[in-house]
């Protein structure tokens, strides 16, 4: 279990990353950010949904409370995955190595590590996690670069028509994330129906609209889900996380909670 | 948005985001095992992609036309369950010639 082993396994997802965080650049060059900022950010962060909702909090200009707050909210299933994925590393890895694998922590790099049989290695999980990680920061230089050069060549209101096309395509990602399991689960579609409810409330009831930039995303979310997880419970080994006893390497079902 | 507000921001996230990641790894060695909380975070995505979609999805773009436009090709490939790269682009597509027709006219 080589570093080879590890970059082979993370090439695909690194082939997936490349057109999501392109969109992630556009959509932040879009916002009115330099070319350096989402690859700033696409460099330390290493987190597609989160990255976005905070982005896009950053040039709305809000409280640096709620840009935490949402931060932990969306990022908060990572602990989990950290958890599970650190049952199935074992003991064998010191501190430093942890450390350095925590950065690399995504819904796609844990749904491979989980699903690889064989036991993990400290290079193979390098492998997995550089190759990945250099598909989402290559991607982010290329969306912000290419944005940069449609700003040099087009100006005016073609400029605006032409980045907010480019700009639906995060949005349309999303969409096509969210749809086909919502399509599938009944309970994923309710979940979804509701918060998209909730959004509209925020967005359009004045006074719910006025309230400080991102807390809709915290409360719409968390209460939806909230409600939603005390409805619907999910049994055993349908929540797309391992089995909680210890019986090693659980099989997550891949792209499930992949909200990458 | 200034140099400050953008550093700080990004370096606000960076610290949330890894704290997130790397606290059990670094600290916890037992499961969760309350099916309520395991439930909470298996839905939860779902729930904050949904609210950051809609009804921002519909504004996003350079006019409420053609961002309704790329909102339904959006959601009626996803339906018939294409993959994130044909969505994105036919999307894109949608809005660019709606607003081109409108520059046009």
């Amino acid at each position: 279990m080589k570093f080879k082993n590890g970059a082979r396994d993370g090439l695909p997802i690194a082939l997936g990353y490349l057109s999501v965080a392109f969109a992630y650049a556009v959509q932040a060059a879009g916002m009115g950010f330099p070319p350096w900022f989402p690859v700033l950010v696409s460099f330390t962060n290493f987190t597609g949904t989160g990255q976005f909702a905070g982005t896009e909090l950053i040039a709305q200009g809000a409280n640096f409370a709620v840009l935490a707050a949402t931060m932990l909210v969306i990022n908060l299933r990572y602990a989990l995955m950290s958890l599970s994925l650190s049952q199935k590393m074992g003991d064998g890895f010191p501190l430093w190595q942890r450390a350095v694998l925590a950065f690399g922590v995504t819904d796609e790099n844990y749904a491979v590590a989980m699903r690889q049989p064989k036991k993990l290695t400290f290079l193979y999980l390098l492998g997995l996690m550089s190759c990945s990680f250099a598909g989402w920061v290559g991607g982010t230089a290329l969306g912000a670069g290419v944005s940069a050069a449609i700003g040099r060549l087009v100006g005016g209101e073609w400029y605006a028509a032409l980045m907010g096309a480019l700009g639906i395509a995060l949005y349309a990602m999303f969409v096509a994330i969210i749809l086909p399991p919502a399509r599938e689960d009944a309970r994923v579609l309710l979940l979804v129906a509701l918060s998209v409810g909730a959004s509209c409330l925020f967005a359009f009831v004045p006074a719910l609209a006025d309230l400080p930039e991102g807390i809709d995303i915290i409360v719409c979310s968390v209460a939806c889900t909230a409600l939603l997880s005390f409805l619907f419970p999910r049994g055993e080994g349908e929540d797309g996380l391992p089995a909680p006893d210890k019986t090693a390497g659980g099989t997550p079902g891949e792209g499930e909670g992949g909200a990458q | 948005m200034t140099l400050q507000s953008m550093l700080l921001g990004c370096l606000i996230m960076f610290g949330v985001t890894y704290a997130t990641k790397g606290v059990t790894l670094l600290l916890a060695r037992r499961n969760i095992t309350n099916k309520y909380v395991r439930s909470f975070l298996y839905y939860l995505p779902y729930s904050v992609l949904a609210v950051m979609v809609f009804p921002g999805m519909l504004f996003s773009t350079a006019s409420l036309w053609s961002g309704i436009a790329g909102t339904a090709v959006a959601l009626l490939l996803s339906f018939f369950r294409r993959g994130l790269l044909t969505v994105s682009l036919a999307s894109i597509a949608a809005v660019f010639l709606t607003d081109m027709i409108f520059l046009l006219l």
